[in-house]
């Protein structure tokens, strides 16, 4: 019978093992970190790069993707790769702002409905079915229109129309928590309404609203591109990501498909690390899977 | 019994629609009314220089801009419910017309769209469920996470790429060749330029249904009675023809109907890929070119479509089920 001993810092299966025994929560902290990290760092580019690459260089139009321009050039010689993290960022910011509103009135109305209940409740409720109603793109380009288009109204069309989802799931944690014999208990110890809400609505709350929230971002970033690439959204002078896809459909037939195709993929990956992020935080969140 | 729930479900669900378009009605007039488009300039457009402020005035007069807002509200509802939904500032035809000739050619690209998505969606959901864990489900479930966070309108500039620009197999826009008349575009010709935009539409169901059907088909697989039917020695397939596949179709048949709001929403992006003269590029035209009239019909005709999609699933549930009575108990 022969010991074999590895020495346990090296071998990089020994490594791979380590990070396997890793408990759940650990590899979903991990996670977390890396997508925060990819989004901020998509956020905050265009302050470190600068307007460098912006300019027109005649000499290298329309290049196809190599390693000086991994996105390609543009038909001014731009480079695409910094013209697409401009955009992004831009639209994240756009997006991320248009989502946080949005939030706010969902968690607003979620709430009131849940604790008022009564009339405030149905008027709420039938607010969202009338929202539900309508497609949610139709709804986005009235409400964009109405209020006189370009960025505001993207913002404003984008706040307006992604509470609905959130406010209904806020609204059914209050009433389920209302319910409970935990939250009878309390009153029946003659707690007050506030001490209630602080104990035990908001643990309750808090989490569903954060994933909610980041859930949110994904969408409210593809209707702001999607305004945008139908020339609803921001001004052609700021180049957000749908401005940019919109330009490469023109340069479509002459086969420059890295116009279109390269920014995609970049929207793409920042929309998967929203989920991602999301589906991780809920996982931490949720009882059920958090300790695993 | 049967017709009169029939009759009873009817006018509970007409009574609806009623309401629903009503709501629609106030909350359209209120966002318009509100906003800083002035009607007057958006009517007169570009020759708004030549028109004197009096000429102004007087087309405000002429339609009733001066009247307090709920009585300028009752007009225009008056108007809609005789049917006058006013006229396209675009198109200078009456708005119902436009919609209806726009609607008909969007009409069989959304369905094809609606098909192909439900169809597909339900096969690739099948086996992903039944085969759960196998690499085909992970393969699966990876392109129905992809999609369903791709936007639409990528999705349908990479199919343009891919097909009209690289392998020219399919036409680059529009819906007949160029220089051909609309009486004179044969019925392939015509199949040839709805194909593309069909599926880049079809594209967006399919993530959606896929992962439900998926995810209640392994509901079924991990029930009683498919483990005694395990027992006795049923295979795989059988299981899923006999026991799975009518409790799937039920949750699926809701989605598919309900999707109609998104398929609607998605063909707006999609015309506008394809340059396709349908319903979603009119109103594209109409918010660009601030013709209100339009684009509220086409908010009124989106509203009614969504409510029909519902009501048709509605519908569907007795005869996939006939433990389900119309109109519930």
């Amino acid at each position: 019978m022969t010991i074999t001993v590895n020495s346990p810092q090296k071998s990089p299966q020994k490594l791979w093992r380590i990070w396997r025994q890793n408990n759940r929560r650990q590899q979903t902290l991990g996670a977390i970190v890396l997508g925060t990290l990819f989004l901020l760092g998509i956020i905050v580019s265009p302050w470190f790069l600068g307007e460098s690459g912006l300019s027109t260089v005649l000499t290298q139009r329309n290049q196809p993707p190599s390693l000086a321009h991994l996105f390609g050039t543009d038909w001014l010689g731009r480079d695409m790769l910094r013209r697409s993290l401009h955009g992004l960022s831009l639209s994240l910011r756009v997006g991320l702002l248009a989502a946080s509103v949005s939030a706010l009135i969902g968690t607003g109305l979620g709430l009131a409905a849940g604790t008022f209940g009564g009339w405030v409740d149905a008027v709420i409720i039938w607010i969202v079915d009338v929202f539900f109603s309508l497609p949610h793109l139709v709804l986005l380009i009235l409400i964009a229109f109405a209020v006189g288009g370009g960025t505001k109204g993207v913002i404003i069309a984008v706040a307006l129309t992604h509470w609905t989802s959130l406010a209904r799931v806020i609204r059914a944690e209050v009433l389920q928590t209302n319910s409970s014999d935990y939250v009878h208990l309390s009153r029946h110890l003659g707690k007050s309404s506030l001490w209630i809400a602080r104990h035990h609505m908001v643990p309750h709350i808090v989490p569903q609203l954060l994933v909610g929230l980041i859930l949110l971002f994904p969408h409210a970033i593809l209707h702001e591109a999607a305004l945008s690439f139908i020339g609803i959204g921001l001004s052609p002078h700021l180049p957000a990501i749908g401005i940019i896809l919109a330009e490469s459909m023109r340069h479509l037939s002459t086969g420059y498909w890295w116009l279109g195709v390269m920014p995609g993929i970049l929207l793409l990956l920042a929309v998967k690390a929203f989920d991602w992020l999301g589906e991780n935080l809920r996982s931490l969140f949720d009882p059920k899977t958090s300790q695993g | 019994m049967q017709i009169r729930l029939l009759l009873v479900f009817a006018a509970q669900k007409l009574l609806r629609l009623g309401r629903l378009l009503m709501a629609v009605a106030v909350f359209t007039f209120v966002l318009l009314s509100f906003s800083p488009i002035d009607p007057v300039k958006a009517y007169i457009g570009a020759d708004m220089m030549q028109i004197s402020a009096d000429q102004q005035a007087l087309i405000a007069e002429r339609w009733g801009l001066d009247q307090p807002m709920w009585s300028r509200f009752l007009d225009w509802l008056g108007q809609l419910l005789q049917g006058n939904l006013g006229t396209s500032l675009v198109f200078n035809q009456p708005v119902s017309e436009v919609i209806a000739s726009r609607f008909q050619a969007s009409l069989q690209m959304l369905a094809i769209a609606w098909l192909l998505s439900g169809l597909l969606g339900l096969a690739l959901g099948l086996i992903a469920g039944a085969l759960e864990g196998h690499w085909i489900d992970r393969l699966i479930r990876l392109y129905a996470y992809t999609l369903a966070s791709s936007p639409t309108f990528w999705v349908a500039l990479l199919l343009l790429i891919v097909f009209a620009v690289s392998f020219k197999i399919a036409p680059i826009c529009c819906a007949a060749p160029p220089g051909v008349l609309s009486q004179n575009v044969t019925f392939w010709q015509h199949l040839h330029h709805l194909l593309l935009p069909a599926v880049a539409l079809s594209i967006i169901g399919i993530a959606n249904i896929a992962l439900h059907t998926r995810q209640k088909l392994i509901d079924v697989l991990h029930s009683d009675y498919v483990l005694f039917a395990r027992a006795q020695g049923e295979s795989l397939w059988n299981i899923v023809r006999y026991h799975g596949f009518r409790n799937i179709l039920l949750p699926a048949i809701t989605l598919q109907f309900a999707s109609l709001s998104e398929l609607f929403g998605g063909s707006v992006l999609v015309e506008q890929v394809f340059a396709y003269p349908g319903l979603g590029e009119a109103t594209v035209q109409a918010a660009l070119r601030s013709d209100i009239p339009l684009l509220v019909g086409i908010v009124f005709f989106s509203a009614l479509f969504v409510y029909t999609g519902n009501t048709l699933a509605d519908l569907s549930y007795p005869i996939i089920d006939p433990r389900i009575r119309l109109g519930g108990q």
